[in-house]
């Protein structure tokens, strides 16, 4: 094992609210009460207040401080795979602040949210249009919330027809790692399926698994190789062949806008990821938005409620938008409609892109990915060396070298990039999984494939430059080894407040 | 690496000695996770297991994985100590990082030292 010299200690120091508290100082004065005071019980009342005491100037500066340490978007390349952290157009969150959004509630009566139940519906239509599906739930709450509705909607799909012997989900080995665990918290058993040595679903392996106890497949298309299964039509055959579904993980969809429609090759039911695919915001800068969208013997059993037409327009008015319940709805997947502000960004994006410009989206995120992995091929290897899609997996291993993959993802933050996924999909040994998404240009893409060969020639010239990296940033190497296994999460207290002094 | 000859091993990276039926994950499998941070028995004493039923979930800094039972039997002991002390699966596989014991089992069809040792050279 390499012995790491961990210099985690902080570069650059920013003190804790606590420490930057000083006895009276305070950021809000109350008025005197205006109304008598409460005589409250003896046992109530606390003599003691433990809390930090600062202006409002020293508040903010403190988190402003603590927000320049964090990277995002909006500063840097973050070629993460399989997160899409795509450029998120700033018109997004013009859209999404207008008042007529923001000044309103759910509860409000009907006739006076038309817009934004219109909005609603016609991102449902869209999603359809895009992806082929009949009906189109906008409830789910993220990626994963909307694989556990799915999960959900399949298992009600087969009670409905009073099939109760089917238990098995069978997963590829190279999904998404939220799938085994959104078909466990429904109660099914999971099976992994085997990858062939092209990177697809190793089709005797899934013949083997097909029987009348499959509850359905959960297929990540493009897989998390970043790779387009070849025989995708078969795996869907011989899914339904035994009875089963096939849920579609549409968090790659990206790979695929306007060029490919998941329903009209027989998935049966797919979630969203309007913070993937459409520009919403993710990665701590918002909620996601996961929508599922459904074949036409599946739209019965949606969450409800979706947004429908009440009443059709007429020559003088338009038509009402309200509430519809599916006959068999599995119920409600969330409080009120689902993350409304995201659906506005992704309703934004997709009308300021347009059918020409969503297929411009996946054909520009497919060579981006495809242009870096030509550049980096010849020095990491990519064991499932083929054409990819908007994403791909290479190995974070140099010949004649101890380097590993978490070093030269360390190493990376030096050059202020965000470090690519690591040590994911476990089939690839020291991963490194790089997704550029569409919206960088050439340049980027350049200088990330050379500093990437630049790290291959450190870690065989002077590999102690990786193994203590990064070196630029306000922290050092962290001890993630320490981190999991002392699981101290809090270091003040309120008892110990008096140490502070 | 390290592979003993007394011992017998399966595809899924685990160890039996067919003296006592104690159970592990090989050194393989230990280099393979990294540094070990969390170590879950599955199973009770007294349970009846299937050869490649779970027996034990294992996380390191890098990935989540599950260990199997590599024969029928019934659960004799298990490994109480991994709770506390789960960076023995790194430092100790083959001793103090042992995570069951199980009785009565089948080894007719577990590969020996050599096998194995060829099996983890072609995936390397």
């Amino acid at each position: 094992m390499t012995e790491f010299k961990l210099n985690a200690e902080p570069r650059v120091v920013e003190p804790t609210v606590f420490e930057l508290s000083s006895p009276g100082r305070t950021g809000v004065s109350f008025p005197a009460p205006d109304v008598p005071l409460a005589d409250l019980p003896e046992r109530l009342l606390r003599t003691d207040l433990p809390l930090p005491e600062l202006a409002e100037v020293d508040v903010v500066r403190h988190y402003m401080h603590l927000s320049n340490f964090n990277y995002s978007v909006d500063g840097g390349f973050y070629p993460l795979g399989s997160c899409t952290m795509k450029y998120n157009p700033k018109i997004n969150e013009d859209t999404a602040r207008l008042p007529g959004f923001t000044f309103t509630h759910p509860l409000q009566p009907l006739e006076t949210v038309q817009g934004s139940l219109a909005l609603m519906f016609t991102l449902q239509e869209w999603l359809k249009e895009i992806s082929g599906f009949a009906s189109v739930t906008l409830q789910p709450a993220a990626g994963a919330h909307g694989e556990l509705t799915g999960a959900l909607i399949m298992r009600a799909y087969h009670q409905a027809r009073s099939d109760s012997k089917r238990v098995k989900m069978l997963i590829p080995d190279s999904a998404h790692g939220t799938n085994p665990a959104s078909s466990g918290v429904v109660g099914l058993n999971i099976v992994q399926i085997p990858s062939d040595p092209r990177g697809n679903v190793d089709l005797e392996a899934l013949k083997a698994e097909c029987d009348d106890t499959v509850v359905g497949l959960m297929l990540t298309n493009p897989n998390t190789l970043g790779l387009f299964d070849e025989h995708v039509e078969e795996v869907v055959r011989l899914v339904h062949e035994c009875g089963g579904l096939v849920y579609g993980d549409g968090a790659n969809l990206n790979a695929l806008l306007g060029i490919l429609r998941p329903g009209d090759i027989g998935i049966d039911v797919m979630h969203f990821n309007l913070h993937k695919t459409f520009s919403t915001p993710h990665g701590g800068g918002g909620p996601g938005s996961g929508p599922v969208g459904v074949a036409e013997h599946l739209a019965a059993f949606l969450p409800a409620p979706l947004i429908g037409i009440l009443e059709p327009a007429t020559d003088e008015l338009p038509p009402l938008f309200g509430y519809e319940t599916p006959a068999r709805s599995i119920g409600r997947m969330k409080a009120f409609h689902g993350h409304f502000g995201m659906i506005v960004r992704a309703f934004t994006y997709i009308l300021m892109h347009g059918a020409e410009g969503l297929r411009q989206i996946a054909e520009y995120a497919v060579l981006n990915a495809n242009y870096l992995q030509a550049r980096v091929r010849s020095t990491y290897k990519v064991p499932y060396d083929r054409i990819c899609m908007h994403e791909f997996v290479a190995e974070g291993h140099i010949e004649g070298s101890d380097i590993q993959a978490l070093d030269i993802a360390k190493r990376l933050m030096d050059f202020n990039f965000h470090p690519p996924t690591n040590y994911f999909p476990l089939i690839v040994h020291e991963a490194l999984m790089i997704e550029p998404t569409e919206t960088e240009n050439k340049d980027t893409l350049d200088r990330f494939a050379e500093t990437l060969i630049q790290i291959a020639e450190e870690a065989r010239t002077t590999p102690d430059l990786l193994h203590q990296a990064p070196h630029t940033t306000p922290f050092g190497r962290m001890d993630e080894v320490r981190a999991a296994r002392e699981l101290v999460l809090c270091c003040w207290l309120p008892e110990n407040y008096g140490e502070q002094e | 690496m390290n592979y003993p000859d007394n011992l017998k091993y399966t595809q899924s990276d685990e160890w039996i000695n067919p003296e006592d039926g104690t159970v592990g994950i090989t050194d393989y499998a230990q280099d393979q996770l990294s540094d070990v941070v969390f170590v879950e028995i599955l199973v009770a004493v007294g349970d009846t297991v299937e050869s490649g039923s779970e027996i034990a979930s294992v996380e390191s800094v890098k990935a989540a994985a599950e260990s199997y039972a590599p024969v029928s039997g019934t659960v004799v002991a298990i490994n109480e100590d991994l709770a506390d002390t789960p960076e023995t699966l790194n430092s100790d596989p083959y001793g103090a990082g042992w995570t069951v014991r199980i009785e009565g089992g089948d080894l007719s069809g577990l590969m020996d030292a050599a096998a194995y040792q060829k099996y983890c050279e072609e995936r390397a």
